[in-house]
């Protein structure tokens, strides 16, 4: 499997990192180079195997579902680029 | 700073002809005098004397910690409160978090004196802390007759420099693949990986969240078994983290290694790998069966597959935690023309090229049509190389293995080629995935002339064995040899 510079752009996208137009071949070629080292699995026989999903056996804890903190907007928003009265501010995203 | 350990501070302090203000103030000029190595991204001098003060204080009213005016480097990926925390990342620009990582919080607790946060390999991606933003961090150590800068290892390459070099007693570091046991064996000095969940991850800047733990880096075994008794314990607000005591790990010190089983894995060799290594892995193999302990050879069959399993895993967990850059809520913003432009420049121009890389590969790997075949695949493959080690544990108490298939390599020797770095955790790197412990122990050094570890991998929360088997090794392999201080004729 090799990804071509379209799939490249498409997934730079979807990571929302932007990419410019000439670096996308030398990207395509590095990402191709770790999908080649990694294509190594293919050789496993996974069949009946469950997939990992906590390597030490253990139950999830439970907690009640009440309000333990809040009121912080100030802490919370002061190492924003970009901050008003206990909001963060983004570009426009309404017409 | 040369003399001490951990281990004689705490018994000077305790006696009394030593102050902790008198400690600090010898490491902070040490620190000073280290620059030339850029081991630090910031240095908190001052409220490393405040932490002193009250630290001898608290001696004089009885209350004196684990830790008590121990100075202490302390990796940038941990959040320390008012404190700059970069992650060695440009995208965590002006970062002071307001609250304190459990870790920290616990050496704090425990009496810890911060000298300040050490560098690290950009997200501790890296294995020679060359991808940090505020550049690579030097070893302390060159090769014999040459004076070529060589790199500390990584991630946790400023935490290895800083306790080499010798201005700080410890160091925190941070292993998702082995960057802590990685640059503890560049370096001649001993890390340790505890169980995963052992240490709490909570604000700690995560990276692959199911793989990463933090640990200390000592001169001493014996060091590091006091600094992980104070970083570890159950913590509430992570949800990994496990409720079971933390033992005293220096009380295993100095036990007999009589009636351990220490398991020789045969799969732990690689293609052109030097032969001082495999010379060093059977001299370790002797000084245990000389200590009493019984060799067994062992197969962990899944090895090979371990760094190609951690290559998907690792960037996918990594892509989904680092989506929270996002250039609104904290460090850099890049103005674009709209949101969306906002966030893709931020990322472009805040993350390095590693770090995008990897958010690449992840978020690949992830992707609709893909997730099956790389994702899935990879836990699944992780499951064998658990099952061979549960398998392999049915028969011995703890393994030995080489830390490194190398010993350190010069700065910008390997940073053409993504893959190549990759193959240098070749043996740590299946031990983060099965959740185990890990430790390196300096052995000795190549015919460089730089030091050479082993790698102890011991049961899930059976650190206490690393330790006693790891100290077995430290006393045969009597390792003494220290670096040359060319870092302050540097200055």
């Amino acid at each position: 499997m090799s990804l071509d510079n379209a799939t490249v752009a498409k997934i730079a996208r979807l990571a929302r990192l932007r990419i410019d137009e000439a670096a996308l071949a030398p990207m395509a070629k590095e990402l191709n180079g770790i999908l080649d080292f990694v294509a190594q699995l293919e050789q496993v026989d996974v069949t009946g195997v469950a997939p990992m999903t906590s390597t030490v056996a253990m139950k999830l804890r439970w907690r009640a579902d009440e309000v333990t903190d809040g009121g912080n907007a100030e802490k919370v928003t002061q190492n924003a680029p970009n901050a008003e009265s206990g909001f963060f501010t983004v570009p426009k995203v309404i017409e | 700073m040369d003399g001490f350990t951990i281990a004689g501070a705490r018994d000077r302090l305790t006696k009394g002809d030593l102050s902790a203000r008198e400690l600090t103030q010898t490491a902070i000029k040490a620190m000073e005098a280290a620059r030339p190595l850029n081991a630090m991204i910031t240095e908190t001098a001052d409220k490393a004397l405040d932490m002193a003060d009250a630290a001898d204080a608290r001696r004089k009213s009885g209350e004196a910690g684990l830790l008590n005016g121990i100075p202490l480097a302390i990796k940038d990926l941990f959040c320390t409160e008012g404190v700059l925390t970069t992650a060695a990342s440009h995208i965590l620009d002006g970062f002071h978090p307001p609250y304190e990582s459990t870790v920290t919080a616990n050496l704090w607790k425990a009496g810890a004196v911060m000298l300040g946060k050490a560098n690290l390999d950009e997200f501790a991606m890296g294995s020679s802390n060359e991808t940090s933003f505020y550049g690579p961090v030097k070893s302390p150590w060159r090769r014999r007759d040459d004076n070529a800068g060589l790199v500390p290892g990584g991630s946790s390459g400023g935490s290895a420099a800083a306790v080499a070099s010798g201005f700080a007693l410890g160091a925190t570091g941070t292993d998702t693949g082995g960057s802590i046991r990685q640059p503890a064996g560049f370096t001649g000095i001993v890390g340790i990986k505890p169980t995963y969940g052992r240490c709490s991850r909570w604000g700690i800047v995560a990276f692959a969240s199911s793989l990463d733990q933090a640990g200390p880096m000592t001169r001493t075994v014996r060091d590091a078994a006091i600094m992980l008794r104070a970083m570890a314990g159950f913590d509430a607000k992570d949800s990994t983290s496990v409720e079971a005591p933390v033992p005293d790990y220096e009380a295993a010190l100095g036990q007999s290694l009589k009636g351990l089983r220490i398991g020789i894995p045969k799969e732990y060799r690689v293609d052109n790998m030097p032969a001082e290594i495999e010379t060093l892995w059977q001299q370790g193999i002797a000084w245990l069966r000389d200590a009493g302990a019984e060799i067994v050879d062992i197969t962990l069959p899944h090895t090979k597959y371990a760094l190609p399993t951690y290559y998907i895993v690792a960037p996918a967990e990594a892509s989904s935690n680092l989506a929270r850059y996002d250039g609104v809520r904290f460090g850099l913003r890049v103005p674009g023309k709209d949101l969306t432009d906002t966030y893709e420049r931020t990322r472009a121009e805040g993350f390095g090229a590693e770090v995008r890389r990897r958010i690449m590969v992840g978020t690949y790997v992830l992707s609709a049509g893909y997730y099956d075949a790389y994702y899935l695949k990879a836990q699944k493959v992780r499951t064998l190389i658990l099952r061979d080690f549960e398998e392999a544990f049915g028969k011995v108490d703890a393994i030995l293995t080489p830390t490194a298939p190398s010993t350190a390599f010069a700065v910008g020797a390997k940073t053409n080629d993504p893959v190549e770095m990759y193959l240098n955790d070749v043996f740590t790197v299946p031990v983060n995935l099965a959740g185990l412990p890990g430790m390196s122990v300096p052995a000795g050094l190549g015919s460089d002339g730089l030091p050479l570890g082993l790698q102890l991998i011991g049961k899930a929360f059976d650190e206490s064995t690393l330790f006693r088997v790891g100290e077995a090794i430290e006393r045969a392999a009597n390792f003494t040899a220290r670096p040359e201080k060319w870092w302050e004729a540097a200055r």
